[in-house]
């Protein structure tokens, strides 16, 4: 049996959205900004994209910007906000706990004088309003939390940490890479100015997301050229991929609910069945969590052998483990809830999708136990970490 | 991004196991880094006869253990103290770059367990010729 236990790292693009980009490669394929019919035909697609993509977040349509994916769109919020208000300020709050694609411009922002505070989150990944309200300074121009972990899938309580910065002054963004079109999102209830999205995790193409950008918020571009979406992200629209994702958001707005209960019955079954295995853990928190994701820790075996190990048995799965990346750090998520490094070896995280069915649930369940198993029997290790000489 | 033999042992690993009353066991690597390696060696007349292993890690960890127990066994005890890490990574067939310090760590934990099993030797005999 073959099995896709990735979802959090990325999706199968849906049959019905490859069908709706497929004319706008070689049949229509004028560019947008041009008058003519096929230029036009370019530019009605991209818009009724941007409309579809706008209603899910519950936004204007003239706040979406076109982006290469999650990935730029934090940039943008991020880099784009901070040079644009330096003038006003010069210091920025996030989590410890955020995607790389957020980590990583607030440690090149910090090289350019800016000065980052990272939220620490409690053991089950949730930052403490408390913490954020601490942390202000009449200097903060920013405040970047994501609104769902894509390790451990704690669902963060947005509105709650917006609305401390709202009276502050401060801007808000979240990375919603891993909510939009999974569960609701609102920009307005959630009172961000700023929210990521991207494509790929929601049965779209890669490549290709957005960033919410409320009316009024001052944002340097990153890309400076002819002047594409509202001046803030030049360069010709990726057209085909546009009309991807515009046709994923519409197929969410009409089937997350109803994947969500699909998915919250079978993560809930995953994980039952998981902890039965000795010496096993749960990552994140146990309700507010994402409806796709199970993060596990098994002890005493290392996460890359498990990959390994359950990819002979057609599993696609995920791990934190040091020995899995590319630079050998443990994950940076799971060492902020607390775990310790030989824990954090033993960690695997399986994300659901809308094609999983509980048979499938079923297998990895029954092919998980003989995998920890066998592992544990190669490993020096049965009741605790300790080398005794 | 793993060659076919490492992948082979690490399914199919070699002389896997706990040993009882081994004459010489080394033990190497940390779990804080995610791997650690114990090799249990069995000595009749400078001679291995046995050996037994057991890994915590990756694939690479598990796979070099369980390769260089295969290369040490019936090997005299200079023989053994010989083999390098290179050894056995041309052995499993090459390892990717990053692998290469943190899990190929067996020769290292193999050359302990020898020279433990001699220095206990030595001052065994030590004592005997005392007497
Ligand atoms: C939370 C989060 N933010 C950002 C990204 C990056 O998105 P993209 O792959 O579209 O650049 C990801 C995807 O890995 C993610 O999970």
């Amino acid at each position: 049996m073959k099995v896709y236990m990735d979802h959090a790292a990325t999706t199968p693009v849906d049959s019905r959205v490859v069908e709706a980009m497929e004319p706008y490669f070689s049949d229509k394929y004028g560019n947008p900004s041009s008058l003519y019919t096929a230029g036009l035909e370019a530019r009605e697609a991209v818009e009724d994209a941007r409309g579809r993509v706008a209603r899910l977040l519950n936004g204007a349509p003239e706040g979406i910007i076109f982006t290469s994916g999650g990935t730029e769109s934090n940039n943008l919020a991020l880099k784009g906000v901070a040079f644009a208000n330096r003038k006003k300020g010069r210091h920025i709050i996030t989590t410890k706990i955020e995607h790389h694609a957020v980590l990583e411009p607030c440690e090149w922002l910090a090289k350019q004088g800016f000065e980052i505070t990272y939220l620490p989150v409690d053991e089950h990944g949730l930052v403490k309003p408390e913490s954020l309200e601490e942390a202000l300074r009449d200097d903060t121009i920013l405040v970047s939390i994501m609104h769902a972990n894509n390790e451990i899938g704690t669902i963060e309580p947005i509105e709650e940490l917006a609305g401390i910065v709202k009276d502050h002054g401060a801007y808000f963004h979240t990375d919603a890479v891993q909510t939009y079109g999974k569960i609701p999102v609102d920009v307005q209830k959630m009172n961000v100015d700023l929210l990521s999205l991207s494509s790929h995790k929601i049965y779209g193409p890669k490549g290709v997301g957005a960033l919410y950008v409320r009316r009024g918020v001052r944002m340097d571009p990153l890309l400076h050229g002819g002047g594409h979406e509202f001046r803030k992200r030049s360069g010709t629209e990726n057209v085909p991929g546009i009309v991807g994702l515009g046709k994923a958001a519409e197929i969410a707005e009409k089937e997350m609910d109803r994947d969500a209960k699909k998915l919250t019955r079978l993560r809930d079954r995953l994980i039952k069945g998981a902890l039965a295995i000795e010496n096993s853990r749960l990552n994140g928190h146990p309700e507010k969590r994402l409806p796709n994701n199970a993060n596990f820790v098994f002890l005493f075996v290392e996460g890359e052998s498990l990959i390994l190990e359950l990819d002979f048995y057609g599993i696609a799965a995920n791990t934190g483990s040091a020995c899995s990346s590319k630079t050998l750090e443990p994950s940076h998520v799971l060492s902020a809830i607390g775990l310790k490094p030989e824990e954090t070896h033993g960690s695997l995280r399986l994300t659901l999708g809308r094609q999983n069915t509980k048979e499938e649930v079923d297998y990895v369940l029954e092919v998980l136990p003989k995998v920890v198993g066998r592992l544990r029997q190669i490993s020096p290790f049965k009741t605790d970490f300790v080398m005794e000489e | 991004m793993y060659s076919k033999t490492l992948i082979d042992h690490f399914r199919n690993p070699r002389n896997m196991g706990r040993m009882e009353n081994p004459d010489a066991v080394g033990k190497g690597g940390n779990p804080v880094c995610g791997d650690v390696m114990y090799i249990y060696l069995k000595i009749k007349d400078n001679r291995i006869e046995d050996i037994k292993f057991e890994t915590f890690g990756c694939a690479a960890a598990i796979g070099t253990t369980s390769m260089i127990t295969e290369m040490a066994k019936g090997k005299t005890l200079e023989e053994a103290m010989k083999i390098t890490k290179k050894d056995v990574e041309n052995a499993v067939g090459g390892l990717p770059p990053i692998k290469r310090h943190c899990s190929n760590l067996s020769a290292d934990v193999l050359r302990k367990a020898i020279e433990k099993y001699l220095a206990e030797q030595k001052a065994k005999s030590g004592k005997k010729k005392g007497k």
